[in-house]
C-alpha cells in the first residue's frame, strides 16, 4: 500500500504538467464543432419546418412555430408541378451520373495511361477539364442556352442532360484519377499474362479496384446534377427540375412540400454517402 | 505465326524458346542490341546483369508486354514476336508479385484457370495442389493484405505455375525478400523447378542467385550477351573483363602476349613479371597483343616463404597491405612490386600463422585457372562491378 503511494508520487512528480495538452485537446473539437454547426444549421431549419404546422389559410411556409405535424410528409403529393418537377430532377441526375461517369472514367484512364506520343495535346485537354470546373456556371448557362436556340434545339429533357453531363464529368474524371494515379500497372500485366484479354482485365481487376473512386465520382456527379439551378434554368424548357421550381415559387411563397423533398433528398444523400463510405472500406 | 521447322539442335535437347536478332529501341536508346539466345527445354536459365543492361526489357518481349523493334522470339516452335500476352504460354512472376488485392488467394491463384475456362472442380483440385507444391496448403481464404512478403512470392508463384506455361518468367522475384529468406528461396525455388519441370527464365541483378540457380545463364550489359554458359564456365572463364569483375571477384593484370609454346601462352605483366596462361583461354577476338591476365582470388596460394612451384604454377611476390579476418577464412589485399592489388581468399582451416600486415608474401596458383580477356576500353562504373 504504502510502495503504492510512493509510487503514484515519484509518477506524478516525473509527470509532466498536462496543462497545454488540456487546452489543445478542448480547443480543436470545439472548434471542428462549431464549423459543422455553422455548416448543418441550415439544413436543420429545413428538416424541423418540413415538420411546422401552418395556421394561415394558404399552405405556405411561415417561419413562426406552430407546432409539430406529419401533413406535409402525408401530402407530398399534393402540388402537382412540384412533384412532377422532382421526378424530372431524379430521372436527370440519374440519367446524367451514368453518361458522365462512364465518360469520365473512361476519360480519367486515358489521361493516366497515355502520355506523350500516344495521347497528343493531352496537357490542353487537363487544363480544359479545369476551365470546365473553375468557369462560372452563369456563363456556361448563357452560352449553352445561346447554342441550343442557334441551333434551333428545343429545350427539354435532353438539353438537359447534355447540360449536366458536360458540367459533371469534369467532377468524375478528377475523383477518378486520383484512384488511378496510384494503380499498379503490374496489375493489368498480370490479368494479360495470366489468359485475359484487354476487356476482361479491365471488368475482373481495373475495375474493381477503382471502383470506390468511380462511387465517389458518381455520387459527386448525382449530387451536382439533383441541386443545379444555374444551368438548369437556362436549357430546360416548359418541364422544369426541382431547383428551377423551387426556385419559381418561392417568389410567390413556399409550399412546405419543397422542405419535404429537401429533407428526403438530404437524407438519401446522406445514406449514399455513408454506403460509399463503407465500401471503400472494404475495398482498400 | 510461321512454324519454325529449321531449328538445328543437339539429340535430346529441345530449343524452348529462341530469340533472333531480338533488338529493342526507346526512343532512340537502344535496350536490347541484336540479342540471339537458346533456351532449352525444362532448363532453368538466368539473365544477369547491372541494372540498365536490358535484361528485364528481354524478359518483357518474351512475355509480350514490349514490342521487339526487329528481331523474332521463337517459343515452342511459334513465332510468337507480335503475339499479345494472353494469346502466349507463358507465365510470369512479377517483381512486385502483382497479386489482385481485391482477390483472395483461391481467387488469385484460379485467375488463369478461369480464363481458360475449366471446370469448377478442377479448378478447385489444381489450386490445392499447386498450393501444396508452394509450401502454402490452407491459405486459400487468406486475403492478398494478410500474407507476409515471402508467402506473396510463393502464392505469385502458384499463380503463374498453375497455368502449367511453356516458360515461366521470373523478374527478379526475390528483390523485396531479406537475405535469409532469400537464401531458403533460392534452394526452394530450384527444387520446384525441378519437380514442375517447367522451363524458368530468372532475370537477376545478383550474380549469386543466379550461379545457385542457374543451369546456365547469360551475362548482359548495354543490351548485349557479354557471357553465356554454365555457371561454372562462365565463372572459371569469363569472356569479358566486365563478365569476370560483375561475376564474383576477379584480379586482373594488365600484359602483353608474347609467345604461344603449345598449350600455353606466355605473357608479360606490365611489371615485367611472366605470367602463362592456358592457350585455350584467350579470348578468341584478340585485337591487338594487349590484354588482361585474370586469376580468382580464392584460387591463389599465399605464402611467407619461398616457393619454388616450377612450371605447373604462375607466381608473384608482393606485401600484404590488409589482412581481415572474415570467420570463414582471411581475406587479403597484397600489393606486387609494380604496384597492382591482388586480392586473395584463404580459407579459415586452421593454420597457425596467416601472414600479416607488412609482411613479404609469395602468391601461386596453378597456369590452368588462369584465364585472359580482351581490355575493356571505358572503365566499369560502380553498379557494373561485381556486388560481393
Amino acid at each position: 500500500m504504502s510502495t503504492d503511494v510512493v509510487s503514484e508520487a515519484v509518477i506524478a512528480a516525473v509527470r509532466p504538467s498536462r496543462r497545454p495538452r488540456h487546452l489543445g485537446r478542448f480547443a480543436l473539437p470545439t472548434y471542428s464543432w462549431l464549423v459543422i454547426a455553422y455548416l448543418v444549421f441550415p439544413i436543420a431549419v429545413m428538416i424541423v419546418y418540413s415538420f411546422n404546422r401552418v395556421t394561415s389559410g394558404l399552405q405556405l411556409v411561415s417561419f413562426a412555430w406552430n407546432g409539430f405535424t406529419f401533413q406535409w410528409y402525408r401530402q407530398w403529393s399534393n402540388i402537382p408541378g412540384l412533384t412532377s418537377a422532382f421526378w424530372l430532377s431524379i430521372r436527370l441526375a440519374l440519367v446524367s451520373t451514368v453518361i458522365a461517369t462512364v465518360l469520365g472514367t473512361m476519360l480519367a484512364i486515358a489521361l493516366v495511361r497515355y502520355r506523350g506520343k500516344k495521347f497528343r495535346g493531352r496537357t490542353g485537354f487537363e487544363q480544359i477539364l479545369f476551365l470546365n470546373i473553375a468557369a462560372p456556371e452563369i456563363v456556361m448557362g448563357a452560352s449553352l442556352l445561346g447554342l441550343f436556340v442557334t441551333f434551333n434545339v428545343a429545350r427539354g429533357f435532353v438539353t438537359l442532360v447534355l447540360a449536366h453531363v458536360m458540367f459533371s464529368i469534369a467532377y468524375v474524371t478528377v475523383t477518378v484519377r486520383a484512384r488511378l494515379s496510384g494503380f499498379d500497372v503490374a496489375l493489368e500485366e498480370a490479368a494479360y499474362d495470366l489468359g485475359a484479354n484487354p476487356w476482361a482485365t479491365f471488368r475482373l481487376v481495373t475495375l474493381p479496384l477503382i471502383l470506390p473512386g468511380v462511387l465517389a465520382g458518381a455520387l459527386m456527379a448525382f449530387a451536382l446534377s439533383i441541386d443545379d439551378f444555374v444551368t438548369s434554368n437556362f436549357v430546360s424548357g416548359t418541364n422544369v427540375p426541382f431547383p428551377v421550381w423551387v426556385y419559381g415559387a418561392s417568389r410567390v411563397g413556399t409550399p412546405p412540400q419543397v422542405f419535404v423533398f429537401g429533407t428526403v433528398i438530404f437524407t438519401i444523400g446522406i445514406a449514399c454517402a455513408l454506403s460509399s463510405l463503407v465500401v471503400a472500406k472494404k475495398k482498400a | 505465326m510461321t512454324d519454325v521447322d529449321s531449328i538445328p539442335q543437339a539429340i535430346g535437347v529441345k530449343v524452348n524458346v529462341r530469340l533472333e536478332n531480338v533488338t529493342k529501341i526507346f526512343d532512340g536508346a537502344t535496350a536490347v542490341d541484336n540479342l540471339n539466345l537458346d533456351i532449352n527445354e525444362g532448363e532453368f536459365f538466368s539473365l544477369l546483369g547491372p541494372s540498365g543492361c536490358g535484361k528485364t526489357t528481354t524478359l518483357r518481349m518474351i512475355g509480350g508486354f514490349e514490342e521487339p523493334s526487329g528481331g523474332r522470339i521463337i517459343l515452342g516452335g511459334q513465332d510468337v514476336t507480335y503475339r499479345a500476352p494472353f494469346h502466349r504460354d507463358v507465365n510470369t512472376v512479377f517483381q512486385s508479385y502483382a497479386l489482385f488485392p481485391h482477390l483472395d488467394v483461391y481467387e488469385n491463384i484460379a485467375f488463369g484457370l478461369r480464363r481458360k475456362k475449366f471446370d469448377k472442380s478442377v479448378v478447385r483440385i489444381k489450386v490445392g495442389e499447386i498450393l501444396d507444391v508452394v509450401d502454402l496448403p490452407g491459405f486459400e481464404k487468406r486475403r492478398v493484405s494478410q500474407l507476409s512478403g515471402g508467402q506473396q512470392q510463393r502464392i505469385a508463384l502458384a499463380r503463374a505455375l498453375v497455368n502449367e506455361p511453356a516458360l515461366l518468367l521470373l523478374d527478379e522475384p526475390m528483390s523485396a525478400l531479406d537475405a535469409k529468406l532469400r537464401h531458403q528461396m533460392q534452394i526452394e525455388l530450384k527444387a520446384i523447378q525441378h519437380r514442375v519441370g517447367i522451363t524458368f527464365l530468372y532475370v537477376t541483378h545478383d550474380q549469386e542467385e543466379a550461379m545457385t540457380m542457374s543451369d546456365r545463364l547469360v551475362v548482359m550489359r548495354h543490351g548485349c550477351i557479354e557471357g553465356e554458359g554454365s555457371p561454372r564456365d562462365v565463372y572459371d572463364n569469363p569472356a569479358t573483363e566486365f563478365v569476370a569483375s560483375f561475376l564474383g571477384a576477379s584480379n586482373l593484370l594488365a600484359g602483353v602476349r608474347e609467345a604461344t609454346e603449345g598449350a600455353r601462352t606466355r605473357v608479360i605483366l606490365t611489371g615485367g613479371t611472366t605470367i602463362r596462361v592456358p592457350t585455350s583461354r584467350l579470348p578468341s577476338a584478340l585485337g591487338g597483343p594487349q590484354l588482361k591476365v585474370g586469376v580468382r582470388p580464392e584460387k591463389i596460394s599465399i605464402s611467407t616463404s619461398d616457393v619454388n612451384s616450377g612450371d605447373s604454377h604462375n607466381q608473384l611476390r608482393g606485401r600484404v597491405k590488409v589482412s581481415t579476418f572474415t570467420g570463414v577464412g582471411n581475406q587479403y589485399l597484397v600489393e606486387t612490386s609494380s604496384g597492382v592489388e591482388i586480392t586473395v581468399y584463404a580459407q579459415n582451416i586452421g593454420e597457425a600463422l596467416a601472414p600479416r600486415s607488412g609482411e613479404d608474401v609469395t602468391l601461386t596458383w596453378p597456369v590452368e585457372h588462369t584465364f585472359a580477356v580482351v581490355p575493356t576500353s571505358e572503365a566499369l562504373t560502380e553498379s557494373e562491378k561485381s556486388e560481393s
